[in-house]
């Protein structure tokens, strides 16, 4: 049972009663800053509620214009992983230190072998404690293979090695994991930049896809870590992970506005069964009911 | 750090700086200015605009000395009244002399929990005390052989057993005392604070070991979840202190102004970095200059 947060959810002030006024549109600015949706995407919806409702009575047509401009907002014209039938498609993952990446890595393996595709997992985290084990346990429980190297090993060259396995044994995906890192710390950007290198020179065309793990707890800072890391690797999509909290993921609406960069699967826990293909319409229902 | 606020603040105050007089108006539009930034900095709303409502109150009852321009006066009063909100601190770590002390760490999947407690047993060691770390995350994937490997590099004990984090806890306190460890760091997993069960697990954590001191473990990235998280966490164990991990970011780091204003739990340290060295002291007075950004700040505030 989950206890109920300590702010309300948006939805009240949608449902309430009155007219859609100064105050109302404050609330409704209010909530939307509270599912850290941002100063830019939140003005951007509460002027267009203005505008389209100012002093008219509250019905349930505002809830309804407000949750169709929210999803507009996140529609993604190529939903799923840009899967390669001929092979190997490569999924790169990114992202800050602990946003989840090695779960979300799990989970998405786990995904494609029961979909009865042959997965291949690159442990290019060798900076972290234990980072090629927690990989390793995971590959274990989903049934998978993993290539890796001791601690402190250059991570291009796990990449490199998995690449050349991926191709010589006819894995049909490959993904591969790489240290949590601060787009801030040049140097782990460059780094990262080289496995990126290393990937599309190894098997023309990858990384199929590169996606970034966004925790959905971050706030503003998101945005950032989004344009830091689409600069370095070309980030494809987003993964949201922790969506099983409280927090709401608002930053996505303004990642998506600036940088065209959609969501593709978001978390929901720590299993491997916890993860599901982003649906904007689940998004924007859950931004307002949830608590 | 902090970039960012730094410099939404520094378009604040430059607004503020314009003006000639301090009118209830110009103090109305400047910290608008200042709450925007702070929004942007991930700064709780609601505690954005409590915080803006004392400064305006604070502002507009006050004689400005003809020497300085009214706006400098602003912007003493929002420093001023940054540091009051997130001091004091106390940066001590308890000790004792008749049994081991017991810290217990805890907060949300990733927060920084397991590097925090080998940074935080590091720093202790160089205090001449002889640490212990106990690893109660028996859920993570690899979460024990980090810990372990983490408290290899340092040359500190980590204990363990494929029990139960209550039983490990315990364990590792009665196991501290025999090794005459005077310190004993509880490596909680991640949870969330809406998840009964795992909070329930830290309460009777906290029933049986009785830890001296709990301090949350928090990402310097979190936006506005900080206070419900705060607010949890603080409901469930009655926390002494938090520490802000990630801070070697470009995070503005409103969480320090949230986490305070909510609960009025201090921060306690940072974290700066991965490596396990790069733990600091939290001082208010430093991360509210850094807040307002301004090399010229610390002069104005002199000045006044
Ligand atoms: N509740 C919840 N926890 C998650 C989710 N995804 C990951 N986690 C947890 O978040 C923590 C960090 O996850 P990891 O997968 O290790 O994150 P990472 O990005 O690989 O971390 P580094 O490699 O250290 O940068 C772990 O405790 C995970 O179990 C999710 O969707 N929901
Ligand atoms: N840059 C930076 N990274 C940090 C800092 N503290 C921790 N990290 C990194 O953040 C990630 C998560 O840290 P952990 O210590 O595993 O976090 P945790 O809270 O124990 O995670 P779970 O046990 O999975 O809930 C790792 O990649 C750490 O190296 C810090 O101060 N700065
Ligand atoms: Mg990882
Ligand atoms: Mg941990």
């Amino acid at each position: 049972a989950k206890t109920k947060g300590v702010f309300g959810s948006v939805l009240d002030v949608l449902r309430g009663k009155g007219r859609v006024d100064q105050a109302f549109l404050d609330e409704l600015e209010k909530r939307l800053y509270l599912a850290d949706v941002g100063t830019q995407a939140t003005r951007l919806i509460v002027d267009r509620v203005r505008q389209a409702f100012r002093d008219k009575e509250i019905t349930g047509e505002v809830e309804v214009f407000v949750k169709a401009q929210l999803r507009e907002l996140l529609t993604d014209a190529t939903p799923g992983i840009n899967y390669q039938p001929t092979g190997p498609t490569v999924v790169m993952i990114a992202g800050v230190n602990g946003s989840g990446k090695t779960t979300s890595i799990a989970k998405l393996a786990n995904q494609l072998q029961s979909e009865g595709k042959k997965v291949l997992l690159a442990a290019c985290d060798t900076f972290r404690a234990a980072a090629v084990e927690q990989l390793t346990v995971w590959a274990g429980r989903i049934g998978c293979e993993i290539v890796k190297q001791g601690q402190n090993a250059d991570p291009s060259a796990v990449a490199h090695d998995a690449c050349e396995k991926a191709k010589a044994r006819g894995f049909d995906v490959l993904i591969v994991d790489t240290a949590g890192r601060l787009h801030t710390q040049t140097h782990l950007m460059k780094e990262l930049e080289k496995i990126h290198r290393i990937v599309a020179r190894q098997i023309p065309g990858a990384p199929h896809e590169v996606l970034l793990v966004l925790d959905a707890t971050t706030g503003q800072n998101a945005l950032t870590q989004a344009e830091q890391f689409s600069k370095s690797v070309k980030c494809t999509g987003i993964v949201l992970s922790k969506l099983d909290g409280t927090a709401k993921g608002g930053s996505v609406f303004a990642i998506k506005q600036k940088l065209g960069l959609p969501v593709k699967f978001v978390g929901l826990g720590e299993q491997i069964g916890d993860m599901e293909p982003f649906d904007p319409d689940a998004f924007v229902t859950a931004l307002f009911e949830k608590e | 750090m902090f970039e960012g606020i730094t410099k939404s603040l520094g378009e604040a105050f430059k607004k503020l700086r314009g003006r000639g007089r301090l009118t209830a108006e110009n103090v109305k539009d400047g910290l608008r200015e200042v709450r925007r930034a702070f929004l942007e900095a991930d700064v709780n709303f609601n505690v954005a605009t409590d915080f803006i409502a004392r400064v305006e109150a604070k502002s507009l009852g006050q004689d400005v000395l003809a020497r300085v321009d009214p706006s400098e006066q602003i912007v003493k009063n929002v420093y001023e009244e940054l540091c009051a909100l997130m001091g004091p601190v106390d940066h001590k770590i308890p000790q004792r002399a008749d049994r081991p002390v017991v810290l217990m760490l805890c907060g949300l999947q990733g927060s920084g929990k397991t590097t925090t407690a080998a940074k935080l047993a590091l720093t202790l060691k160089g205090q001449n005390r002889k640490p212990m770390l106990a690893a109660a995350d028996l859920q993570r994937p690899g979460a024990v052989e980090q810990l372990k490997t983490l408290g290899e590099q340092i040359g500190v004990p980590v204990y363990s057993e494929a029990t139960n984090p209550v039983d490990v806890c315990r364990n590792a306190v009665a196991q501290a005392k025999r090794t005459l460890c005077d310190i004993v760091i509880l490596d909680t997993a991640g949870r969330l604070q809406i998840d009964d069960a795992l909070m329930d697990e830290l309460k009777r954590i906290d029933k049986l070991v009785k830890p001296d001191e709990c301090y949350l473990v928090v990402d310097a990235m979190i936006g506005q979840e900080a206070a419900n998280v705060a607010k949890a966490f603080n409901d469930a164990l009655e926390l002494n202190a938090c520490i802000l991990t990630k801070l070697d970011g470009d995070a503005r780091g409103g969480a320090a102004m949230s986490i305070k204003g909510v609960t009025g739990v201090p921060i306690k340290f940072i974290g700066m970095g991965e490596k396990v060295d790069k733990l600091e002291d939290f001082i208010p007075e430093r991360m509210a200059g850094r807040i307002m950004g301004q090399g010229d700040m610390m002069g104005v505030v002199e000045k006044i």
